[in-house]
């Protein structure tokens, strides 16, 4: 196993260009395509996750970063185009299955279940439970154990998250950070490998911020993968290994952040192609001729 | 004169009589469906109709006199029609199964009571020859009179009142016992957020598919009951606003809440009794004269009262009687 120090260092050498090949992906996607209509919402040809990383999706908006996530998580059916997770290829992707695999996701408007009370929440994230069968669930000795075993550990993940005191409250009951790290610690119960973040930072007050950030860093302590879309570059920087940059469904630039800031298809793609570009001095002579003329008129009509 | 005492005892016969445990059974389906699965079902009563024929039709049609048979086909009947609802609709979205549910309701009853059917199903006539071998196992005197106080039930009445209180108490066991147990979690969390659920590894369509058998086989139970205690099954009683009915119930004890189709159902029955009699008797005993209104109207009148009760309930009540209104504050934000 590769420690702390470590884990980002397989990187470094790696050319900062779309598609580079990772020396331990956990995540191959090639040739995905979805299209809506005549949009092309999503046209990857190939990108690889890094296992053990904190890796950030970002793009200026309508990008198709949310889409790309869906068509990840299974919670959309891509055109074409496939995905292998941790070696196996995914034929048939339909989120409880990915779930299983070890993929889990967050959204970007929380999803608290706000009739559960916050621990049923996290028991709900826990795999292969006995008494989520039928006629298991009819007799409480079948399960019983195994459901005070979930209940520790569970237990263990609020205290973790600093949410213990709130263990037996509603979860509609909580604000919207609260719910941000309630539906991060919910998804932690799955076990995952991967973790799927998307814009985990969004709608939560600045106080709030900090100690999801060094939640994120936590999981990728823990040997977890994390995969994130978020707009804000301050988080990016702080917290991701690597960048990947999504524009108009393609994927842009890849490289370390720090590379990022520099790329010149990334500028193109949040400022626009030409927005420093000298116009040639032919159609600057030509506009400045007709606002002259433009003003010359004007002072005309007003004698 | 008023007979208070008649009306009183009327009430109070009606509260447990075999019609209230029909309601219980149909509304705790509902309650399965809605209250803890999220899902919308407005054709209750086709269920209640094919466990109904289902029982009737294998000990005439099919002529096998074996009432646990019989229960059992009806079971398999309410299954039946739960897969054939359910696999094409709860991909969708949840107003497609409510829109599925109220017309595939009709189509039962419409299929039932057709004349090209009659010679199976009885046509408009529906079934009466049924009953013998459920008689066979009564172990009362079916012309004797058993009661205390109030209560008095002839011996084949109190035979199915009985039994049927007897399910009663099997099925609300069944439900909390469920419902508290990790697959009940999953249930509710689809009722909360289905791809939440999905995104934790729950197969929703799955989960939701069962729910729905159950609550649906729960119909089926209260169509037995019908069927028996009213010794005959009458396709026009499987109409779209009977289910409406069960929804009354569920709602005035309140959704999500084991205990609310028992107390719903026989405070509906109760009040219905109460209504329909005093009215009958205000008219007869000359307070209210007959040029407004006359005894065969009352029966009319009765549903006006349970309209606004309900409306009156939403607004004061809105949680029904075992709601908590501090849950139903949470959809509010």
């Amino acid at each position: 196993m590769l420690d702390d120090a470590t884990t980002d260092q397989p990187l470094a050498t790696l050319p900062w260009e779309p598609g580079v090949s990772k020396p331990d992906p956990i995540l191959v996607v090639d040739g995905m395509r979805r299209a809506f209509g005549g949009l092309v919402a999503v046209d990857v040809d190939h990108l690889e996750i890094q296992r053990g990383i904190i890796t950030a999706l970002i793009g200026p908006n309508g990008a198709g970063k949310t889409t790309f996530f869906n068509l990840l998580t299974g919670f959309d059916t891509p055109d074409r185009g496939s995905v292998t997770f941790d070696g196996d290829a995914i034929d048939n992707p339909s989120p409880h299955n990915l779930a299983k695999r070890g993929m889990v996701r967050t959204f970007q408007l929380t999803k608290a279940l706000t009739k559960l009370s916050v621990m049923e929440n996290m028991k709900l994230g826990a795999k292969n439970q006995r008494g989520e069968r039928f006629f298991s669930a009819l007799f409480t000795s079948m399960w019983s154990k195994q459901e005070s075993g979930i209940e520790a550990r569970a237990d263990e993940l609020l205290t973790r998250f600093k949410m213990d005191h709130m263990r037996d409250e509603y979860s509609g009951t909580l604000s919207g950070g609260q719910r941000k790290l309630l539906e991060m610690a919910r998804s932690l119960m799955t076990e995952p490998r991967l973790v799927m973040l998307d814009e985990p930072m969004a709608g939560v007050n600045p106080a709030l911020t900090q100690s999801l950030l060094e939640h994120v860093k936590g999981l990728r302590d823990e040997g977890i993968t994390v995969m994130f879309v978020e707009h804000d570059m301050d988080v990016v920087r702080d917290i991701s290994d690597w960048v990947v940059v999504m524009a108009e469904g393609r994927i842009i630039a890849e490289g370390p952040p720090e590379s990022i800031g520099q790329n010149q298809a990334v500028i193109d793609a949040y400022l626009g192609v030409h927005h420093d570009a000298p116009l040639d001095p032919e159609e600057e002579e030509e506009r400045l001729a007709r606002a002259q003329q433009a003003e010359a008129q004007q002072e005309e009509e007003e004698e | 004169m008023i007979d208070w005492g008649f009306i009183f005892e009327q009430s109070l016969t009606q509260a447990i009589d075999f019609n209230a445990i029909a309601f219980v059974l149909a509304a705790m389906g509902i309650n399965v469906h809605f209250g803890y699965a999220g899902l919308l079902n407005f054709g209750q009563i086709g269920f209640v109709a094919m466990g109904a024929y289902g029982f009737g039709l294998t000990l005439t049609f099919f002529g096998i006199p074996n009432v646990f048979v019989a229960v059992l086909v009806g079971i398999g009947f309410s299954v039946i029609f739960a897969l054939l609802l359910g696999i094409p609709t709860l991909r969708l979205r949840s107003d497609y199964l409510a829109i599925v549910t109220i017309a595939a309701a009709e189509i039962v009853r419409l299929v039932a009571r057709s004349t090209p059917l009659r010679p199976i199903t009885g046509g408009a006539e529906g079934l009466n020859q049924f009953i013998g071998p459920f008689r066979d196992l009564n172990p009362f005197n079916a012309s004797g009179t058993y009661g205390f106080g109030p209560w008095s039930y002839r011996g084949t009445q109190l035979f199915v009142i009985i039994l049927g209180w007897i399910l009663v108490a099997l099925v609300v066991y069944l439900v909390w016992q469920l419902m508290r147990s990790p697959w009940g979690r999953v249930v509710k969390a689809i009722r909360e957020d289905e791809d939440a659920a999905r995104a934790l590894g729950k197969n929703a369509y799955w989960y939701k598919l069962q729910a729905l058998i159950l609550g649906g086989v729960l119909g089926g139970l209260a169509g037995i009951i019908l069927a028996v205690g009213n010794a005959a099954i009458q396709p026009d009683f499987f109409s779209a606003p009977q289910t409406f009915l069960f929804w009354l119930v569920l709602i005035l004890g309140g959704v999500g809440r084991v205990w609310s189709p028992v107390v719903g159902a026989v405070l509906y029955w109760v009040i219905i009794t109460f209504i329909r009699n005093l009215g009958r008797q205000l008219v007869s005993a000359g307070y209210v004269p007959t040029s407004v209104i006359d005894t065969s109207q009352i029966d009319q009148i009765q549903f006006w009262i349970v309209g606004l009760s309900l409306a009156l309930l939403m607004v004061f009540r809105p949680q029904g009687i075992f709601g908590s209104r501090e849950e139903m504050a949470l959809d509010a934000r």
